[in-house]
């Protein structure tokens, strides 16, 4: 059964000399969806979104909204709010005419433009600052503004490009689930950008991530995490360590994997301390404590287990670990991958019952 | 504030040293004009500037320089629209073209003019045809005052719309204004202070120009003449209260467009914060 | 990816006008005046140029345009070091008119500036008097072609030294300073490199627009050939006379060394942003 999608890309081809930004782009978006465009910088996910948008011309493929080929739609007609990554607020402008431009310029009658305008301010809470000027506004009202401009001329996909970007750290926390909530409340189909994962793994409905001008996988944010199916997305999602050859570790020996190498993340390695209970001791192996580092809520700790130097994460109230020490460490899964893959690999012993208690 | 307190002998020396140097190179001259104009009283000054071929000179080169100036701003704005607004092949070329009347000696901006229209140029006969003069004429002057101040409006304005990026006019396009409306509303903030800089800097130039409307002029006098050109007829005369009399006016205007021109530039400065 | 790519969309109106308003003046005002240069070049017989700009009074113009013009921008490279620093770095009663009034030279014709100069430095002038009690002419000499140059070239260094030097961070000289270098050793080894680069961009400038001035070195010069001929008034004389040829050849010569200083500046200025910027 073919789904129905609000937006979409089909075999969508960019370079820009050389350089080549978008190769083979497919996706489908879903209406209503609110969705994120993940990668690294240089992965070619704003030009994906300057391509929607109309910003950018495809040298190739089709780009559909609603269900049209929009390929020769100018920018203007697409019916598309788009917030900047520096806003591009205009600068010599309020705040009132800069969310009034884009209704002005559509010919909107003047009491429904100011009816509009005020709705919006009201919308994003800023109706104070209907008379400043831009730069006499905080990063985090600039964005509300940019947000509230973009959603004034009520369009049907609004896009935005790094819109955490220009804000400083503390900002960003608190805009995020704002964004996340005026979106659901507006129900408008959205996509963003972004470099951050968590910050996409937070806000989006689905993420798209892209690597090299390619799409390496498209799901929820729930999947894209547990589920990496290709070696850049179980490397760049996480905090990862690689091993070389995860057969030498135990209780993978004998896994059904043509790949070698693989991805360890913390949330799959159990730490003891010597004495203390583990539940798959007998398939647990022994390591070295390399490092420790407080990290606020808990510890982390570099451990040497063969030539491996895996990441793993103790809670503040267990006994303390020193350098040095040597603990008994379960690696509950890894990521296996060969160059064109990426497989979840589970422990044998959470397959087996006789391991399981001593 | 940057300012250092130890080694305050070496600070009044250099002031002094400036201050000296400035001084007699610059002001000297300037009031020397003014001195000499009036050496002999308000009433020769009044009876040289005030004399019919004065009054000619004045008007020809008033209206080289509005010209100039019109042409330059018209160039300048789309000058600046294209090259900030827009990737293109050939940006590089266009750009050092437009600087290039900065780098070319007046004389042979005046000398490329001649060759063009001149009795030699292959177009001289069509023009002659047409019953057009251009060279030794006022056309000429025109262009050649054009010419040398061809750069001034469109340099002040490209790096203020360069560092103003393009986001905002994307943005405004996005949301469906025509350009008209994206110049006037997005774009001409930016760089007001900036134009008025550039057509300031224009007027000074433009009206003082003086080699190249000097080889295209050809001198007739009372019909070619600007008022730099009179001022050297004049001078080679042994005119010389009539010379510094219209010297005098062009200091006066030279001091107001430098008052101007640090009231914009300053003006500039605060709009781009 | 050899298919053909699709039209490129511009998503800011206007380009096509602004282009086509722009290179159609450009052409009137600049390509075309300059093609005739080239044509009516390619027209001149190698050996005629040749002996034209080799002629002992041509000869002898460059020598008088040359020295005058680099004497005039080294004065004004040391000078204009000197008042871009005291701008910059002092607070002084006056500053502000100090500032504004570097310009003069930019706002007044040349040719005013040219007969105050000359009026002012005859034997009966106020300044030739003085100078005349000590043997030293100024008027009709190089020494009055390099004053007027001076006057002319004021304003480059200044304005190209001193918004670098309001960004050299003070911190450099703090930093020299704390690790024990003296005033002179930190200008020296920390202050003037990083100037260095506008310092010659200025110089330059200031340089060929020397090279070429005409209104203001005229009155002044005497124009006696061999001696005070500068070569922009030699092609005049050859326009007076209608010598297209002549005229050209000489201008051509004097093109080549404008472009050419301007060369030997951007190699210079690449050289030095590289060592700053640590790009090899």
């Amino acid at each position: 059964m073919e789904k129905k999608y609000y937006v979409e890309m089909r075999g969508v081809n960019k370079s820009f000399g050389s350089f080549q930004a978008s190769k083979d782009i497919h996706f489908g978006i879903e209406k209503g969806k609110l969705i994120g465009l993940l990668g690294p910088s240089g992965s070619g996910k704003t030009t994906i979104l300057r391509m929607l948008a109309g910003l950018e011309t495809e040298d190739s493929g089709d780009i559909l909204i609603d269900g049209k080929i929009v390929n020769n739609i100018p920018a203007s007609k697409r019916g598309i709010g788009f917030v900047f990554q520096n806003y591009a607020l205009f600068r010599y402008l309020t705040v009132y005419e800069n969310i009034a431009f884009g209704l002005k310029v559509q010919k909107w009658p003047k009491e429904k433009i100011k009816a509009r305008v005020e709705e919006m301010l009201q919308l994003v809470g800023l109706e104070e600052t209907a008379k400043r000027y831009p730069n006499q506004l905080s990063g985090g009202q600039r964005q509300r503004i940019a947000f509230a401009r973009a959603l004034a001329p009520e369009p049907q996909l609004l896009l935005l490009d790094e819109p955490f970007a220009a804000v400083d750290a503390k900002v960003r926390q608190e805009l995020r689930s704002w964004l996340r909530e005026m979106i659901t409340r507006v129900g408008v189909t959205s996509i963003f950008v972004t470099h951050d994962q968590d910050e996409a793994i937070e806000v989006a409905d689905e993420i798209i991530v892209t690597n090299q001008g390619r799409i390496e996988q498209i799901g929820s944010p729930k999947e894209i995490y547990r589920n990496p199916q290709t070696p850049f997305v179980a490397q760049f999602i996480g905090q990862s360590a690689e091993v070389d050859n995860f057969r030498e570790l135990t209780g993978y020996a004998n896994a059904e994997s043509s790949a070698v190498r693989a991805i360890v993340r913390p949330e799959y390695i159990t730490v003891a301390k010597q004495g203390e209970f583990l539940k798959y001791s007998l398939d647990s192996e022994e390591g070295v404590v390399e490092q420790t580092a407080f990290r606020g809520n808990e510890i982390e700790l570099k451990i040497r287990i063969k030539e491996n130097l895996l990441t793993a994460r103790r809670l503040l109230d267990d006994a303390p670990v020193e350098v040095g020490e040597h603990v008994r460490v379960f690696i509950s899964r890894v990521y296996a991958f060969d160059e064109q893959k990426a497989y979840v690999i589970e422990n044998a012993a959470l397959n087996t019952q006789e391991s399981l208690v001593i | 504030m940057k300012t250092q307190n130890k080694g305050g002998a070496v600070k009044w020396l250099l002031v002094a040293v400036s201050a000296f140097f400035l001084i007699v190179m610059l002001i000297l001259p300037l009031v020397y004009v003014l001195i000499t104009a009036f050496r002999e009283g308000i009433q020769p000054f009044l009876a040289a500037v005030t004399d019919p071929y004065a009054l000619k000179s004045i008007q020809l080169t008033l209206e080289a320089t509005v010209i100039a100036v019109i042409i330059n701003t018209i160039f300048g704005l789309f000058a600046a629209w294209s090259i900030t607004k827009f990737q293109f092949r050939g940006k590089k070329v266009i750009s050092t073209l437009i600087d290039l009347p900065l780098t070319v000696s007046p004389i042979i901006a005046g000398l490329i003019y001649v060759l063009t229209f001149g009795r030699q140029s292959f177009l001289y006969p069509y023009l002659k045809a047409a019953g057009i003069s251009i060279i030794y004429a006022v056309p000429g002057i025109v262009m050649a005052t054009i010419f040398v101040t061809f750069p001034f409006i469109s340099r002040e304005i490209i790096p203020v719309l360069t560092a103003a990026g393009t986001d905002e006019e994307e943005a405004a396009a996005l949301m469906g204004a025509n350009g008209w409306t994206i110049f006037r509303r997005v774009t001409f903030p930016h760089i007001k202070w900036a134009l008025l800089y550039g057509i300031v800097l224009c007027t000074a130039r433009a009206m003082g120009e003086f080699g190249a409307v000097s080889v295209l002029s050809g001198h007739l006098r009372g019909k070619t003449n600007t008022m730099p050109l009179y001022i050297e007829l004049l001078y080679q005369g042994y005119d010389f209260t009539g010379a510094f009399a219209m010297s005098a006016i062009l200091v006066v205007m030279a001091v107001f467009i430098l008052i101007l021109r640090n009231v914009f530039e300053y003006r500039g400065k605060k709009n781009e914060e | 990816m050899k298919q053909n790519k699709r039209k490129q969309r511009r998503v800011i109106p206007g380009f096509g006008l602004s282009l086509g308003v722009t290179i159609t003046i450009l052409s009137l005002i600049v390509i075309i005046p300059l093609c005739s240069l080239v044509i009516f070049t390619a027209q001149l017989s190698p050996a005629e140029f040749l002996k034209t700009v080799t002629s002992a009074r041509v000869l002898a113009s460059y020598k008088v345009s040359f020295t005058t013009a680099l004497t005039a921008s080294l004065i004004n490279a040391v000078m204009g070091l000197i008042i871009a620093w005291v701008l910059v770095r002092y607070d002084f009663p006056g500053k502000r008119i100090m500032d504004g009034m570097i310009e003069i030279p930019f706002a007044l014709p040349t040719a005013v500036a040219g007969i105050s100069l000359t009026h002012m430095t005859v034997d009966s002038g106020w300044v030739g008097q003085l100078f005349g009690r000590f043997g030293i002419e100024i008027a009709y000499t190089r020494i009055g072609i390099t004053v007027a140059l001076v006057f002319i070239g004021i304003p480059f260094v200044v304005r190209s030294v001193q918004p670098v030097l309001e960004k050299v961070d003070p911190q450099y000289e703090e930093a020299a300073s704390i690790l024990g270098a003296g005033k002179n050793y930190t200008f020296f080894r920390v202050i003037l490199p990083e100037i260095l680069p506008s310092l010659i961009a200025g110089f330059t400038m200031a340089f060929a627009r020397c090279l070429g001035e005409y209104g203001s070195v005229v009155f002044i010069a005497g124009n006696m050939p061999f001696e005070t001929e500068i070569t922009p008034l030699l092609i005049m004389s050859q326009l007076q006379e209608y010598d297209y040829a002549s005229a050209t050849s000489i201008a051509l010569v004097m093109l080549a060394a404008a472009f050419l200083i301007l060369f030997v500046n951007a190699v210079l200025q690449s050289r030095s942003s590289k060592i700053v910027s640590g790009i090899e």
